[in-house]
């Protein structure tokens, strides 16, 4: 079952099975039968969301699969240069690692030992696979460095890994992955705990790398977008099988499979606002097509509706020791002014670091404000007392990012639910309330039986939805959404905003739709303020933001959204 | 995917509703050491409530046999070495033979009182496990000794429980100044030798008892429950469901008690259960020392305290009744609490 044939073959991979015992009766087939080549020197894409078993199947191939639980049933084969990877000693295995094939991870903090400096952790790899001295290994740690768009390598190699950036560690990772020049680099997700700018930025490194090395990149993604970009030939899994693979051309512009086509239609786009998004099962069930024909809804503010929470001037500063007695002030928020119109959605963008969350946070007191104020009915929030607050909490509330934090793994949904209204004694009775939280489960599209499970048997997207119960149940005024969707699947996404929008439109709900994913909130928001380092640098209704952004910042943000393959440059 | 998404993709397709502790129940059934010391120590706390409750060595004090009547599966004591001094010592108090005794008739109605039969019963020259000086059954004495000594353990762990859950969530929750003063007592307690601080908390109570000795273990055992409790608030008090919590308008004491209490209720668990045990060695150590349970109650510290003058004679048995019963519910409580805190572990989640 080769994809193509064009370039000689780096690693095959035949009817690769992986099974996991989960107790003595019962085990999972994570990967069921997989088949894939991985030319030379090209790029392959594995998309699949989460449960797709992408992950496994890279952990298959550098034989890193927790032995205890995993077995890989006989007739799977994984070909490399003519060797099979399965069937080598342990020690051979171990040659091949980091050497031959090297991974990156996606999360670069917890990769890199935070007790060593860079430069230990690179030249470990260099003196131990390529027998370097340490001097030697040093000089070319450094010129690594380098290659891998470090500034200034020279006094960066004595750094600790908490001394750098986010992007400048996930550098640091793909200089000690490329360090044995390998054939192959397994990337893991690499930029999905990265900001959109680096993102693009990491995304050119190793797109960069990959040419000048003549090596392969095996790129592993739930983001198909982000795929268009980079990719040569593209694998979509899903629930452990391959649904489609091809070159990328013809995932993209003839995609053969119902789920690739999903994918590809799920996510919101920029250029195209339909009323609702199409959801998996659309493309799954039988019946006609859906898709493109769904009507354009149109955003924005005309200047004259009425205006539900005010904030001027909004600021907020964190204080550090610093020596003795001094104080040393970090503004995380400055000077943040913004109107939220009733009924409408405002989207705020901006990079991690850049205050969004803070001036959530801030907004329902669950930060205390150094300065400015929120006006809600005239009303000031920052200066009320906390017992008159609590009048006004119910009607702002929040969804968080986490939809595996935000809920007390102690509490049953119902326990859940039922809280925020026996809290502000909404409802007369038990009943009465019991009664309110079943309506409330049916309208984000959770069955009855919900009430008496615990989070840990839903889905993220079905604890997104219970989040949002939640919220729903002190009947909201405005609600703020701070990265509810980030943390789910494209399909799962799709649905979540469907509700959400839903929501908005039946209830004339307002919302502050908080995200870092800029496709996101030109699909959901009417306005949006674009924040970097604690300051609007740009608001604006979304169309025209999108179409004619102003500032430099915004411009830069923009052009760093992945374009999908037709945006790729040939 | 990671192999913990495999699992929990599996958890959700099950139909059923297993709560989180129902799960560590599965886990901990699974565990053989763990539910074989399960049912050693749920076999204590059956000796110990029938014993409270009267059922059972409710006559311990009685004496039964010969002085130190040795165990049945040893035969009876060659009558000239053991049974023959203390017998005439014991006939005289035993009264009857003297007719001048200006008490006779008042001993006699205590007698009558307590169980008249006392008196013409025959005294057996074996016990199960024998006898102790005053002859009685060291196996009843044992199962009294075990009631109060495990009580104690119980009672203390639960006191010191207690405080180090009320002090450590007060101080982990709300930080700053009540933190600061919580950790300042902590460490002036700790700082303080351990038998110097039990003396000190003695001398200061001044009455030799069962609750005093609760109260003395459970004062000064907090310590650890209240650092590791702190710690656990402290890594909960930032967690998003938290906020979530906030945010809905739940009071801190709510979000102190009710959210975050059944979040770190393992950690409290798995330590009580510690404590059990730790306290268990610790009125032992008490009464050996003479400041453990009064002279009217048996513990095994106090039998432990009786072994020492009677093993020099040879009178092996107490000692051993002692231990044996010791060893094996503190072996059985340790393993329990491992079993315990392997099945708790949310890690496993």
């Amino acid at each position: 079952m080769t994809p193509v044939n064009s370039t000689e073959t780096l690693i095959g991979i035949h009817d690769l099975r992986v099974d996991f015992r989960v107790d003595r009766t019962t085990s999972f087939q994570a990967v069921k039968g997989i088949s894939f080549d991985i030319p030379a020197n090209s790029t392959v894409a594995l998309v699949g969301e989460s449960g797709s078993g992408k992950s496994v199947t890279a952990l298959a191939i550098l034989r890193l699969l927790p032995k205890e639980n995993s077995t890989v049933p006989a007739g799977s084969r994984i070909l490399y240069r003519g060797r099979d990877l399965l069937a080598l000693a342990h020690g051979e295995v171990q040659k091949l690692r980091g050497a031959d094939i090297s991974m990156i991870f996606q999360e670069p903090m917890s990769s890199l030992n935070p007790v060593f400096t860079v430069g230990f952790q690179l030249t470990e790899v260099l003196t131990k696979h390529l027998g370097l001295t340490g001097k030697q290994a040093r000089s070319r740690a450094v010129e690594l460095l380098g290659e891998v768009g470090i500034p200034e390598p020279q006094t960066k190699i004595d750094a600790y890994p908490f001394q750098l950036s986010g992007g400048q560690q996930q550098r640091v990772m793909i200089a000690i992955a490329i360090a044995c020049e390998p054939k192959l680099l397994i990337a893991d997700e690499p930029t999905t705990a990265l900001d959109v700018t680096i993102q693009k930025q990491i995304l050119e490194l190793i797109a960069d790398l990959q040419k000048r090395r003549r090596m392969s990149v095996w790129f592993i993604t739930h983001d198909l977008a982000l795929v268009g970009e980079i990719a040569d030939y593209v694998v979509v899994m899903r629930e452990g099988r391959i649904r489609e693979q091809g070159r990328v051309e013809q995932i993209f512009e003839a995609p053969q499979d119902a789920y690739t086509r999903a994918l590809l239609l799920c996510r919101p786009q920029l250029a195209r606002r339909p009323r609702r998004l199409p959801v998996i099962d659309d493309f799954l069930k039988p019946g006609p097509l859906v898709g493109r024909d769904i009507p354009e809804r149109s955003r924005g503010l005309r200047g004259d509706e009425e205006i539900i929470l005010e904030v001027r001037h909004l600021g907020k500063s964190f204080y550090s020791r610093e020596g003795l007695f001094g104080k040393k002030e970090f503004k995380a928020v400055k000077d943040v002014s913004f109107k939220l119109a009733t009924g409408k959605t405002l989207g705020v963008v901006g990079e991690s670091g850049s205050g969004k969350t803070t001036v959530a946070l801030t907004l329902l007191r669950l930060r205390e404000a150094s300065s400015g104020e929120v006006l809600f009915e005239g009303k000031d929030l920052l200066s009320i007392s906390q017992k008159e607050a609590m009048q006004y909490k119910r009607r702002i509330q929040i969804v968080f990012q986490n939809p595996y934090a935000s809920l007390n793994p102690r509490f049953t949904i119902g326990q859940l639910l039922m809280e925020p209204l026996q809290v502000h004694h909404i409802g007369s009775s038990e009943g009465e309330r019991r009664d309110k939280v079943y309506k409330l489960l049916e309208e984000v599209g959770l069955p009855e039986v919900s009430f008496f499970k615990y989070p840990h048997e839903f889905s993220g997207g079905q604890r997104q939805r219970i989040a949002i119960a939640r919220c729903l149940t002190m009947k909201p005024e405005v609600l703020i959404c701070d990265e509810a969707v980030s943390a789910l699947d494209v399909s799962v996404q799709a649905q979540v905003l469907n509700l959400l929008q839903d929501l908005q439109d039946e209830h004339h709900m307002s919302y502050i739709f908080i995200s870092h994913d800029l496709a996101v909130v030109k699909y959901m928001a009417d306005q949006v303020m674009v924040m970097n380092e604690g300051e609007v640098v740009e608001i604006a209704n979304s169309d025209d933001i999108y179409r004619n952004p102003r500032h430099p910042y915004t411009k830069k943000l923009l052009s760093s959204i992945p374009q999908g393959w037709r945006g790729r440059p040939i | 995917m990671t192999q913990a998404a495999a699992l929990s993709s599996i958890g959700v397709r099950r139909a059923e509703s297993p709560g989180l502790w129902i799960l560590a129940w599965r886990r901990f059934c699974r565990d053989r050491v763990g539910l074989a010391s399960f049912l050693i120590v749920v076999f204590f706390f059956g000796l110990m409530l029938a014993s409270g409750l009267h059922l059972i060595a409710a006559d311990w004090s009685k004496e039964v046999g010969v002085n130190y009547a040795p165990p049945t599966f040893a035969g009876p004591a060659i009558s000239d070495r053991s049974s023959a001094p203390p017998h005439s010592s014991r006939s005289e108090s035993a009264g009857g033979l003297n007719p001048a005794d200006p008490l006779a008739d008042v001993l006699a109605e205590i007698r009558a009182e307590s169980g008249g039969a006392s008196i013409a019963e025959v005294e057996a020259p074996t016990l199960i496990f024998g006898g102790d000086r005053w002859g009685r059954d060291v196996l009843k004495k044992t199962i009294k000794g075990t009631e109060t000594s495990m009580f104690v353990g119980l009672a203390a762990a639960a006191l010191a429980a207690f405080l180090g859950t009320l002090f450590g969530a007060l101080a982990g929750y709300y930080g700053r100044w009540i933190d600061d003063f919580f950790n300042w007592f902590y460490s002036i307690f700790t700082s303080i030798p351990y038998l110097l601080l039990i003396l000190a908390i003695a001398a200061v109570l001044n009455q030799k008892g069962t609750v005093t000795v609760i109260l003395i273990l459970g004062l000064t055992g907090w310590t650890g429950i209240f650092r590791l409790v702190r710690a656990e608030y402290l890594k909960h008090k930032v967690r998003e469901y938290l906020q979530a919590a906030e945010a809905i308008g739940a009071s801190h004491m709510r979000r102190m008690f009710v959210h975050i209490l059944p979040n770190v209720s393992h950690v409290v668990l798995v330590q009580l259960s510690l404590h059990v045990v730790l306290f268990i060695k610790s009125e032992v150590v008490l009464s050996f020392l003479g400041f453990g349970v009064g002279v009217d109650t048996v513990s095994w510290g106090s039998m432990l305290n009786e072994a020492q003058s009677e093993l020099i004679l040879g009178y092996w048995w107490q000692l051993v009744a002692a231990t044996i019963a010791m060893a094996l519910l503190v072996t059985g409580f340790s393993l329990f609490t491992d079993a315990l805190r392997d099945a708790l572990d949310p890690q496993l989640k």
